[in-house]
């Protein structure tokens, strides 16, 4: 099986590879376009600011080459938030996959933002989650999220409730951080690498 | 539920853990990685590594050694020690790590905190405050001190958090170095303080002595997060028995097992 780590300008993907050498999957980390295409599942990971990537994927053409993809395709943190329609951070056009906005969680009293830390999904019904205990705790960073909305397959709540898996034909994304959310992290990346 | 976390801090000399380990069943107990592998087992919900080794020798194998952490564990993790250029932290994420914590170099350049945090995204900066509860001009006040504690600056500690958050740093690790060392519990009023004014987490350390410690840090103390050396070293607190403990008394805890 071939996968393909998607490179971009986008830090912290190190973590995703060493996630991936854990389970004992092989990868090749790329911004070739064919070398995507051939691939039998794509996983887009990193953390950074929307209006930054997403300049750096329109400069290289990514942003026309992702949503045309057809194989399982796993966007994680900033790469879930690309794949909706915008993002309040800088006000972005984003990719536009999943036809949600990106906002910013509202400044509450005693809530801390970025949402920094383990907190626990609920409601799942998706392949990514199979195997799960019920309110699996995750890791999450971050100041922007999707609201619920018909592609939300998990849900977490901060402030708000929000997305924290969205789902739509083979587009999978995940706000936390599977790489370093313990063994629930690696049973949905497992289970990402499974499907078929 | 965002949970509190608990988080063990290794000291790390040359590429091993420093303070005594009690843990038998452990192969090597200066071993930096089976011992965070073991705290991850057990329920941490973050990893701390310091990096007390002050010589360009040990700088290579603390980097080696992270390297190693990052392949191992599958829980965040936060390198500190010595860190003071863009160049240091860049080849500590790219090594694996999840976060740095800076401490001296932001207080002698705090344009620093700035920097890394346009650089590399506030989420993986922390600053590190140190503080001693000191006898000044204006009476006793909370000062900003480097070099391990020892060293006290001229800034006060409450303003000094502020100051790192408006710069940019993603959380703070607040020590202070009355309580460190002592087992009589963490400095809960300071940390109140700092934390009820921050809008980024606060990780509490020093004093950490008994379970009720942690509760009172995370509730009265308003601690996002409770870090601790020894005595989860030393076993004199078992990880799943603390957050057994404290998801009992109705905190919000990641439960593993």
């Amino acid at each position: 099986m071939k996968t393909v780590i998607i490179k971009y300008n986008a830090g912290n993907v190190q973590s995703v590879m060493y996630a991936l050498d854990r389970i004992g999957a092989s990868y090749l980390y790329t911004d070739d376009e064919e070398e995507i295409r051939s691939a039998d599942k794509v996983i887009f990971p990193g953390v950074g600011e929307a209006s930054t990537t997403m300049n750096y994927l329109r400069k290289v053409g990514l942003d026309k080459v992702i949503p045309t993809l057809k194989q399982p395709f796993l966007g994680t943190c900033i790469g879930m938030q690309l794949m909706c329609r915008f993002s309040e951070e800088n006000n972005t056009e984003c990719m536009g996959i999943f036809d949600v906005d990106v906002k910013r969680f509202p400044a509450t009293p005693g809530l801390k933002v970025p949402h920094m830390g383990w907190n626990n999904i609920t409601g799942y019904q998706t392949a990514l989650t199979t195997g799960l205990p019920d309110n699996a705790y995750v890791y999450f960073v971050h100041s922007y999220a999707a609201p619920v909305c018909e592609y939300t397959v998990a849900s977490c709540e901060y402030v708000l409730p929000f997305s924290a898996i969205l789902h739509k034909d083979n587009f999978y994304a995940a706000q936390f951080h599977c790489e370093i959310s313990g063994d629930a992290g690696q049973q949905i990346l497992k289970n990402f690498l499974d499907i078929v | 539920m965002l949970t509190k976390r608990i988080i063990p801090c290794l000291d790390v000399k040359d590429g091993r853990t420093v303070k005594g380990v009690n843990f038998v069943n452990l192969r090597d107990a200066g071993d930096a990685v089976e011992l965070g592998a073991l705290y991850a087992a057990h329920g941490a919900d973050e990893l701390v590594y310091l990096d007390i080794t002050a010589t360009v020798d040990g700088r290579s194998t603390f980097i080696d050694l992270v390297r190693k952490v990052a392949h191992t564990i599958n829980i965040p993790f936060t390198v500190g020690g010595g860190i003071s250029s863009i160049a240091d932290v860049s080849a500590l994420l790219h090594a694996g790590a999840d976060k740095v914590s800076i401490n001296s170099a932001a207080v002698k350049n705090p344009d620093l905190i700035n920097e890394l945090s346009l650089e590399f995204g506030s989420q993986c900066i922390v600053v590190a405050i140190d503080t001693r509860y000191i006898e000044t001009e204006n009476g006793r006040e909370h000062i900003l001190h480097t070099h391990g504690g020892r060293k006290p600056t001229e800034l006060r500690t409450i303003p000094w958090a502020k100051e790192v958050e408006d710069r940019g740093a993603g959380e703070i690790l607040l020590t202070s170095m009355d309580t460190d060392g002592t087992k009589a519990g963490f400095a809960l009023e300071l940390t109140a303080t700092i934390s009820g004014n921050a809008n980024i987490p606060v990780i509490a350390s020093g004093g950490a002595g008994n379970m009720e410690h942690f509760y009172d840090v995370f509730t009265t103390g308003k601690a996002d997060a409770g870090l601790a050396a020894s005595i989860f070293h030393f076993r004199e607190i078992d990880i799943p028995d603390l957050k057994k403990y404290l998801h009992d008394k109705n905190l919000p805890m990641r439960m593993t097992r």
